[in-house]
């Protein structure tokens, strides 16, 4: 077996406010193995982009690590020295942002921006051959040539996501991180965008680490899946066997929610609401929407166990007679 | 049956750019919508974004008037309402914009919402049957009210707030209600409740919905009926099993095929239709839109502009694959829409 090249463990991060501590992202344990697509799904608020852009050491105040660690390769990147961590970023583990199209430049040209980042990494490389790598990714993003030269408002939002794309493999990442990749795209460039990204990917021999609310785009990308709920980690297994037969209750409602294009069904929500961070429920943070809650459910939190090789759930049902 | 709103040949073209290059942006092309008065009807709008869909949605509330064409709520051209005729029309169609976030005012509690409609059309005597009818909306749609009333819209949740809209939209018992993204802000798992509150006011007071979105799968779940647009104009219409589950216009085969299906064993197949298409920006030229991107694209498809092809009993294609089959005028694309068994 291959040594994980991300290992998340006991990640805690919390937001300061003034009536206490939001704990979005509470004692999240993961890995990532080498070239695997693993998906992150929750809904919003459930704190998935807090996780990746802790991964990224990307928490600004009044946000702050509470504890745990992150493994790249062994190594604690939150024990990095801020010039440390700017030489892993991009090099090692590069972010695509949520609506990263909104974070290009506008008024830079889009080779610049591409150039940007690999000359913050290593200054000695002459402009000519920056030029060209710039072209090059640019091609391996299925991009024209033309678009070196055009400002970002020049370009469609499929276009702009794949120079987004150029950018983080700019340096040959180990491991990608897509924060809600398309959630701004319509199906038809969504799917190509995940194609293009599939294939660099594949290329690259990365990890991708995709993060999103949309489970039919986990369905269709990822091959293992994790279950956020109000910043816990619920579940996590196979993509396929978590659709096929999901364990904690949480993911059973939501797949069950999940329109499909088989035969026309009445719609089911998730009775309740999301509960908030600032004061989560006591034990099982989805005990109050839960049809199957028993006692216990509301006095101890469940941790995440192992249920089966692959298959960890937190939760009480699967838990309980094991002690 | 009367149609209760029609929109005969409604084309909308935006001017903009500066003052001396003028640049003009055709939003919707020749569209042909008929909503029947009985059975209520649940009508799904389908395209991406651009595709002139909130257009279609503004022209149809009377926000917009239309550059050519016109829109007829029983049988009145909506821009040349009375003012009576008017008040008549806003309250019997009623509209669910697409962002929760933005349609409070946030001075106001959410009674405000609720409130104003029944007093402004007077559909309560008294405060207590006011206080009645509201309540009675809520609850209908899956709130209690003792912990919606009195609450200001940054206390509510997105998914209550929309809710709430459509509690409001229901007070008035509209004929019509126009649902612009109704969902697309929300997440999944209310997603489920919001369509079912919509559905469920379908059925119970016969309302007729169009339901605007970019999601091809939960219009097919809504919908009767669906409208597929592409870049201003409709390029296929009918019923929604035919279109969705037997898309012919390539397009339509496109969009179908790109939907991530919430399933692992049935991921994007390699070979599929969307694979045939060029990844090229749709360009303006003088015959179909799709022409660019179409895997079947001939020479008349760049010159002319195809009509719609009746295919089926209840579906119509503007595709000249489909060239064999009769041409309908626009007038009787009410007719494909409803001769449903």
């Amino acid at each position: 077996m291959k040594a994980d090249v991300l290992q998340v463990q006991n990640l805690r991060v919390y937001y300061q406010t003034e009536v206490g501590a939001v704990k979005a992202v509470d004692d999240v344990t993961f890995s990532l193995k080498p070239r695997e697509r693993f998906g992150l799904a929750g809904e919003s608020g459930s704190g998935k982009s807090t996780l990746a852009l802790s991964l990224m050491c990307l928490i600004k105040p009044p946000g702050y690590i509470e504890g745990g660690q992150v493994l790249l390769n062994g190594v604690d990147l939150m024990k990095l020295s801020e010039d440390e961590i700017r030489k892993v970023r991009l090099d090692q583990i590069a972010l695509v942002p949520q609506g990263a199209m909104n974070t290009l430049n506008p008024v830079v040209r889009i080779k610049n921006q591409i150039i940007d980042g690999i000359v913050d990494h290593s200054n000695e490389i002459p402009r000519g051959a920056l030029e060209e790598r710039a072209h090059e990714l640019l091609k391996r993003v299925k991009l024209k040539p033309e678009v070196m030269n055009m400002f970002p408002h020049e370009l469609s939002g499929g276009m702009k996501q794949r120079v987004c794309l150029a950018i983080a493999i700019s340096l040959s990442p180990k491991i990608i991180v897509a924060d809600e990749l398309t959630s701004a795209l319509d199906v038809v460039v969504q799917r190509q965008v995940m194609l293009t990204l599939g294939q660099l990917q594949e290329n690259l021999g990365a990890s991708v680490l995709l993060v999103g609310h949309d489970m039919g785009l986990m369905a269709q990308f990822v091959g293992r899946i994790g279950m956020l709920y109000a910043g816990k980690l619920v579940e996590v297994g196979p993509v396929r066997e978590v659709f096929k037969k999901p364990l904690h209750p949480y993911t059973q409602l939501l797949i069950d929610c999940l329109p499909s294009l088989e035969a026309k069904k009445r719609f089911k929500g998730i009775p309740g609401l999301a509960p908030l961070l600032l004061n989560p429920p006591p034990g099982c943070a989805f005990h109050p929407r839960c049809p199957q809650a028993m006692s216990r459910c509301s006095l101890e939190v469940p941790r995440l166990a192992e249920v089966s090789l692959g298959r960890r759930v937190a939760c009480h049902l699967y838990t309980g007679d094991k002690k | 049956m009367t149609e209760l709103l029609k929109a005969v040949n409604v084309s909308k073209v935006f001017g903009s750019g500066g003052l001396f290059k003028k640049k003009e942006t055709v939003a919707l092309e020749n569209m042909h919508l008929s909503i029947r008065e009985s059975p209520p009807s649940v009508t799904g709008v389908v395209g991406e974004s651009g595709s002139g869909k909130t257009t279609l949605v503004r022209l149809l509330m009377g926000l917009l008037s239309p550059t050519e064409g016109e829109v007829l709520y029983k049988g009145r051209d909506l821009q040349k309402m009375s003012r009576d005729e008017r008040l008549e029309f806003r309250k019997e169609v009623q509209i669910i914009f697409q962002d929760p976030f933005e349609v409070y005012n946030p001075f106001y509690k959410v009674d405000h919402v609720l409130t104003t409609p029944v007093t402004k059309f007077h559909l309560a005597r008294s405060k207590r049957e006011a206080q009645e009818l509201i309540e009675n909306a809520l609850e209908m749609i899956g709130l209690h009210p003792e912990e919606t009333l009195g609450r200001y819209p940054r206390q509510m949740s997105g998914g209550q707030r929309q809710r709430v809209m459509v509690a409001r939209a229901s007070l008035l018992r509209p004929r019509i209600i126009l649902a612009d993204e109704p969902v697309s802000m929300v997440d999944a798992s209310l997603r489920a409740t919001i369509l079912e509150s919509l559905r469920k006011l379908s059925q119970e007071f016969g309302t007729s919905l169009l339901y605007i979105t970019h999601d091809v799968t939960t219009a097919y779940q809504v919908s009767d009926n669906i409208i597929v647009i592409y870049q201003g104009s409709v390029v296929e219409i009918g019923d929604a099993e035919l279109v969705i589950k037997n898309p012919q216009h390539p397009y339509t085969r496109l969009l179908v095929a790109s939907i991530p299906l919430c399933d692992p064993d049935q991921r994007w197949g390699q070979n599929s239709a969307a694979d045939l298409v060029k990844n090229t920006s749709p360009m303006l030229n003088q015959g179909c839109k799709f022409a660019d991107r179409c895997p079947f694209t001939e020479s008349k498809c760049r010159t002319n502009h195809p009509p719609l092809f009746q295919t089926d009993g209840h579906r119509a294609v503007r595709c000249f694959l489909y060239e064999d089959s009769p041409v309908i005028s626009g007038s009787a694309v009410g007719e494909v829409l409803l001769r449903k068994g």
